[in-house]
């Protein structure tokens, strides 16, 4: 039984601390939708969508009242798209405008899946599909797209990474009147996995079931309020206390994941335990490492922060949960996140500590603004540079970078909402057109021969 | 099931009665009451038996947090699971 003191705790986490479920999921697998033209299995997929994920929405609003924790976003995973419009990939965008109206007719905020994975290779089609993805994200609002470059087990397909490259620069073209929005709703990733709930890399991935729901998880506020109780506490105690915080955050999860499963007939997925920021005040990462110590993000000192508070999150949230997957790391990205705004704004976050930083947690570099006239090869090479990361690490690393159409250093793009905004870094400038215009495959590193 | 009501707020006369009041029109059961009083500060937990409550959970929650605007107090009414999950291995 539940103590006083625990109520009160808990009324405390949702009024001033920001506790919240960050995201309810619902994984759909699309593979059923395929039929002989694009027209129709947009059609299917459009019916097969809004028929799935009717009542996300209002069972999220029922739960959020029940429990009185807010539950701040509703959204909907797919199959990866390349893999249903295989057989008429120059179509395929026909199908993610239907993903984005079945999105608009659910009233989600973002449906994830206009995806590939070609992290060994690029077939015909898949490079095909990787093309159409700047041009679908110009015209839909709702949908994000996703493409996996490279894995662990496969190496890193370098004409991928080039392809993503070019394709960050004309998605952000492509919607220059927004600040470049296009490349916000795309993610490259290394190592991606099949059952994120979080935007905008989330796809619904083949080996899962058909319907299924994953819940994504937050509370940086809760973090920063326990370790503000003991300022004085040596690492070893914040560590036990960021766990047992994350432990309190993941059972919220866990039993919102779990009902919502029941109400909408779908299978429990997993939690993911990600740590994720809002440009809110009082909901941001970066300040819980300012509380245990470090001056400002970014300075020397931020990296061994991040790596025990993203550790302690994991050891308290795989304790309170039965099924944990997704990223489950503490998400740095900067555009979302008023500390890490802040830190960009003095010039006190670089891009290459945020690259280091992407070492130790999840995910990677993450709402980035850089010039605009920066070249599609080297938004390639920091791609390469993140993807070997996580090939290297065993972990999933991701690319999210906005090209700011017509902007430079120390001008700002503003999203609004969830995307926050972000004052534009600078890049290095050596050119690294060669090494991208090689091509072929970075191999699988001998650590993954494991058989 | 049931739920825990929680009252928080700056102390005056009739709190408890136009909770309890509204709570029993509604069918609810009281089953457990603690409250405290820290300086102005008034603070009270009720656990209730909504089995006989004849409207959704959300929808009783929504109308208690309504009632606590109306008297110039803070009032949640959420299923106890919420705290089992939370406070419980």
């Amino acid at each position: 039984m539940f103590s006083k003191h625990d109520v009160l705790e808990t009324i405390a986490m949702v009024e001033k601390e920001h506790l919240d479920i960050r995201t309810i999921t619902m994984g759909i697998s699309l593979l059923g939708c395929i039929r002989d033209t694009a027209k129709e299995t947009a059609q299917k997929v459009y019916d097969l969508v809004c028929f799935k994920a009717e009542d996300i929405v209002k069972t999220a609003s029922d739960l959020s009242g029940e429990y009185g924790i807010p539950i701040v976003n509703k959204r909907v995973s797919v199959t990866p798209v390349s893999l249903i419009s295989a057989a008429f990939p120059q179509d395929a965008p026909l199908i993610g405008k239907a993903l984005d109206e079945a999105a608009s007719t659910l009233g989600i905020d973002f449906l994830g899946g206009y995806s590939a994975l070609v992290h060994k290779s690029t077939a015909e089609y898949e490079r095909m599909f990787i093309q159409t993805i700047p041009q679908v994200l110009s015209q839909t609002q709702r949908l994000c797209a996703s493409v996996n470059v490279g894995s662990t087990k496969s190496g890193i397909n370098m004409e991928a990474v080039r392809l993503m490259g070019e394709a960050f620069k004309e998605a952000a073209f492509l919607t220059k009147d927004q600040d470049g929005i296009g490349a916000a709703k795309l993610v490259t990733f290394c190592n991606a996995v099949e059952d994120n709930p979080f935007m905008a890399g989330a796809f619904h991935g083949v080996g899962e079931g058909d319907t299924v729901i994953n819940v994504g998880v937050s509370g940086p506020g809760v973090v920063k309020h326990a370790l503000e109780q003991i300022p004085d506490a040596d690492l070893t105690e914040a560590a036990e206390m960021i766990k047992r915080t994350a432990f309190k955050i993941t059972r919220a999860g866990q039993l919102v994941a779990k009902e919502a499963a029941k109400r909408l007939n779908a299978q429990f997925g997993i939690v993911d335990l990600s740590l994720a920021p809002t440009p809110a005040m009082g909901d941001s990462v970066a300040m819980i490492l300012e509380e245990l110590g470090v001056g400002c993000v970014g300075g020397h000192g931020t990296t061994a922060a991040l790596a025990m508070l993203n550790d302690a999150v994991k050891k308290g949230g795989v304790m309170a949960s039965s099924r944990v997957g997704g990223l489950s790391g503490a998400f740095i990205p900067v555009s979302e996140d008023i500390g890490m705004i802040r830190a960009a704004e003095k010039g006190e976050i670089t891009l290459d500590k945020l690259e280091a930083m992407t070492c130790v947690c999840s995910v990677g570099l993450d709402m980035i603004a850089i010039p605009g006239d920066t070249p599609a090869t080297t938004i390639a090479a920091m791609i390469a540079d993140e993807a070997a990361i996580g090939m290297i690490n065993n972990k999933t690393t991701a690319v999210r970078i906005i090209p700011a159409p017509g902007k430079g250093v120390g001008e700002q793009v503003s999203f609004g909402g969830l995307l926050g905004r972000a004052p534009i870094m600078p890049v290095h400038t050596t050119d690294s057109s060669r090494l991208i215009q090689r091509g072929g495959l970075i191999p699988a590193p001998i650590h993954s021969f494991k058989n | 099931m049931r739920a825990v009501v929680t009252v928080t707020g700056k102390d005056s006369s009739g709190i408890i009665a136009k909770v309890s009041t509204f709570l029993s029109e509604k069918g609810a059961n009281i089953e457990d009451i603690s409250q405290t009083i820290l300086g102005e500060y008034f603070a009270m937990i009720m656990i209730v038996d909504i089995s006989a409550v004849n409207m959704k959970l959300s929808t009783l929650a929504k109308e208690c947090s309504d009632l606590g605007k109306q008297i110039g107090m803070s009032i949640y009414l959420q299923h106890e699971d919420i705290f089992n999950a939370m406070h419980n291995v």
